[in-house]
């Protein structure tokens, strides 16, 4: 599949709002969803990146639960988007199937990301530039173990660099 | 009564002229592929946009290849949900349209109705009360099915459809789409022993307790295929042929033990495999061989009718009208439609 260009976590030296966290089941990785899913609200777009079984869908769970959504929460890659209705409309959008950009345009993705709701939306980097300057990108690594993962959160724009500081606070001082 | 069926919820353009509920006079389904070759090489796009340029094409061709005129129908059916809403709107559009002009009867059809409708279409004495296991790239789904258009829900996935994760597994490994086919393909000439994978969500766990759940999940195992991928030493032809066919063995194990524990529990004699997956040969024979020795009837649609068509939501519709039922012009399409759940359908 070619790859679509989309913006990339560019790690900088000093960038302080850059935060990792390892997860070591998926478990793990769904309960931390659910955290950043309470600090979340509707406008706020998560975009989620990892390879094939990294734990995408897992934490796109999580964190539509966190935020309150209702409904049966399952892999969207046939449909590419899922609506949760409850507190927030979580819209939980799979790009896995595009293989071409201006396929982005007939999915409707643009209304959704100016809309209402709380957008997560994996496989991220296909959205190219239709995903707006200020999100949350997090990638999502695989380490030696089945289970364990590294969550790679970097923060486009002041309020989510707060949100991901309150995560990273509270997940260090409950070890 | 002969009902023309319209179907857009996700790749598939369908439209279907079936009479009473039994006899298909014509199905066409036009997906991606099959547009490119017979309108010219036109690459179609995504979603809405290719449905609103298939959808009348094929309405007519589905008409004439039954012999028939609009004024022919006796009423209109569409697929409202579950699928993608700016996909499905084309399909409910047209059928409002339709049958506002030619003053016909409207039914909505849940899409996984459609498909357990499949199974009316190939045995239309098909006795209740049924279990369906409707398995598809979107859906896994056990279903209840006291009468018609009586569901009940008994378990769904956590996360990936069982045929989403043959077609990762299948990406993955290089083989073509959809890679459901390659993979039943492939597995014929691989050993299942070779490469261990975990069963996903066995309902007799190692401890030897009893998992009563009848949910499943295939993310755990797609992501244990894909490791036992990138981790062999060489993964030539036999070693994929080998993790096919183990891969296929445990998601089909787990399919079939629990739509026969859930047979089993609920005292019924009749189970339906529908949907895009049930074309797997592998699924079919070992689900017909749990079948015969619980003493069930396995009801099992053609290839044909497993996978997306609007003949299985005309044949739907039909069951519907005849109890009373159909739908307003208010229908909407809804992308998260549940079986219970039936839009707008006033069920005498």
């Amino acid at each position: 599949m070619p790859e679509v260009p989309g913006p990339r976590p560019e790690p900088r030296a000093g960038n302080i709002s850059q935060v990792r966290i390892d997860t070591s089941s998926p478990e793990q990785t769904e309960a931390l969803g659910r955290r950043l899913g309470q600090l979340l609200q509707a406008g706020d777009i998560v975009a989620l990146s990892g390879d094939l079984g990294a734990g995408k869908t897992v934490l796109a769970r999580g964190i539509a639960e966190g935020a309150g959504a209702a409904g049966y929460i399952a892999s969207p890659t046939f449909t590419f988007i899922r609506a949760y209705r409850g507190a927030v409309t979580v819209y939980h959008v799979d790009l896995y199937r595009l293989d071409r950009p201006q396929q982005l345009e007939d999915l409707g993705l643009d209304e959704l990301l100016d809309g209402t709701g709380l957008v997560v939306l994996e496989w991220a980097e296909k959205a190219g530039p239709l995903l707006p300057a200020e999100h949350l990108w997090i990638t999502i690594r695989f380490r030696n173990g089945d289970d364990t993962r590294t969550l790679e959160f970097l923060p486009r724009g002041p309020r989510y660099t707060d949100v991901v500081q309150t995560v990273a606070r509270e997940c260090a001082s409950s070890r | 009564m002969r009902i023309l069926g319209i179907e857009t919820s996700c790749d598939e353009t369908a439209a279907s002229v079936v009479r009473d509920g039994r006899v298909i006079e014509s199905s066409v389904v036009a997906s991606q592929a099959d547009l490119h070759r017979r309108f010219g090489g036109v690459v179609p796009e995504l979603a809405s946009r290719k449905h609103i340029e298939r959808l009348l094409p094929v309405i007519d061709e589905a008409l004439e290849k039954a012999g028939v005129t609009l004024r022919d129908l006796d009423a209109l059916s569409v697929t409202c949900g579950p699928g993608l809403v700016g996909a499905l709107a084309v399909g409910v559009a047209a059928a409002k349209s339709l049958a506002l002009s030619l003053d016909l009867p409207l039914v909505g059809v849940n899409h996984l109705e459609g498909h357990i409708y499949a199974a009316f279409l190939t045995e239309p004495d098909l006795a209740f009360p049924a279990l369906a296991l409707v398995v598809s790239g979107a859906h896994t789904d056990l279903v209840a099915v006291s009468d018609h258009a009586q569901y009940r829900t008994l378990g769904r996935t956590r996360d990936d459809a069982a045929g989403e994760a043959f077609d990762k597994v299948a990406r993955a490994m290089g083989l073509g789409y959809p890679g459901g086919p390659e993979i039943d393909r492939l597995a014929r000439t691989g050993d299942p022993r070779t490469v261990p994978l975990p069963a996903p969500m066995p309902f007799r766990r190692r401890s030897g307790r009893i998992d009563d759940s009848l949910e499943f999940s295939f993310s755990g195992i797609k992501t244990a295929a894909l490791r036992a991928l990138h981790a062999a030493a060489r993964a030539d032809g036999q070693f994929k042929a080998d993790l096919a066919a183990g891969f296929q063995r445990v998601v089909v194990d787990v399919l079939v033990d629990k739509s026969m524990r859930a047979a089993q529990s609920l005292g019924v004699k009749t189970v339906m495999l529908v949907g895009g997956v049930a074309a797997n040969t592998w699924l079919r024979a070992e689900m017909q061989r749990a079948c015969a020795a619980a003493g069930c009837r396995l009801v099992v649609p053609p290839p044909s009718l497993c996978s997306d068509n609007a003949a299985m939501i005309a044949a739907a519709a039909f069951y519907r009208l005849r109890r009373g039922g159909g739908s307003d012009l208010g229908l909407g399409a809804s992308s998260d439609l549940s079986l219970e759940q039936t839009p707008n359908n006033s069920l005498a």
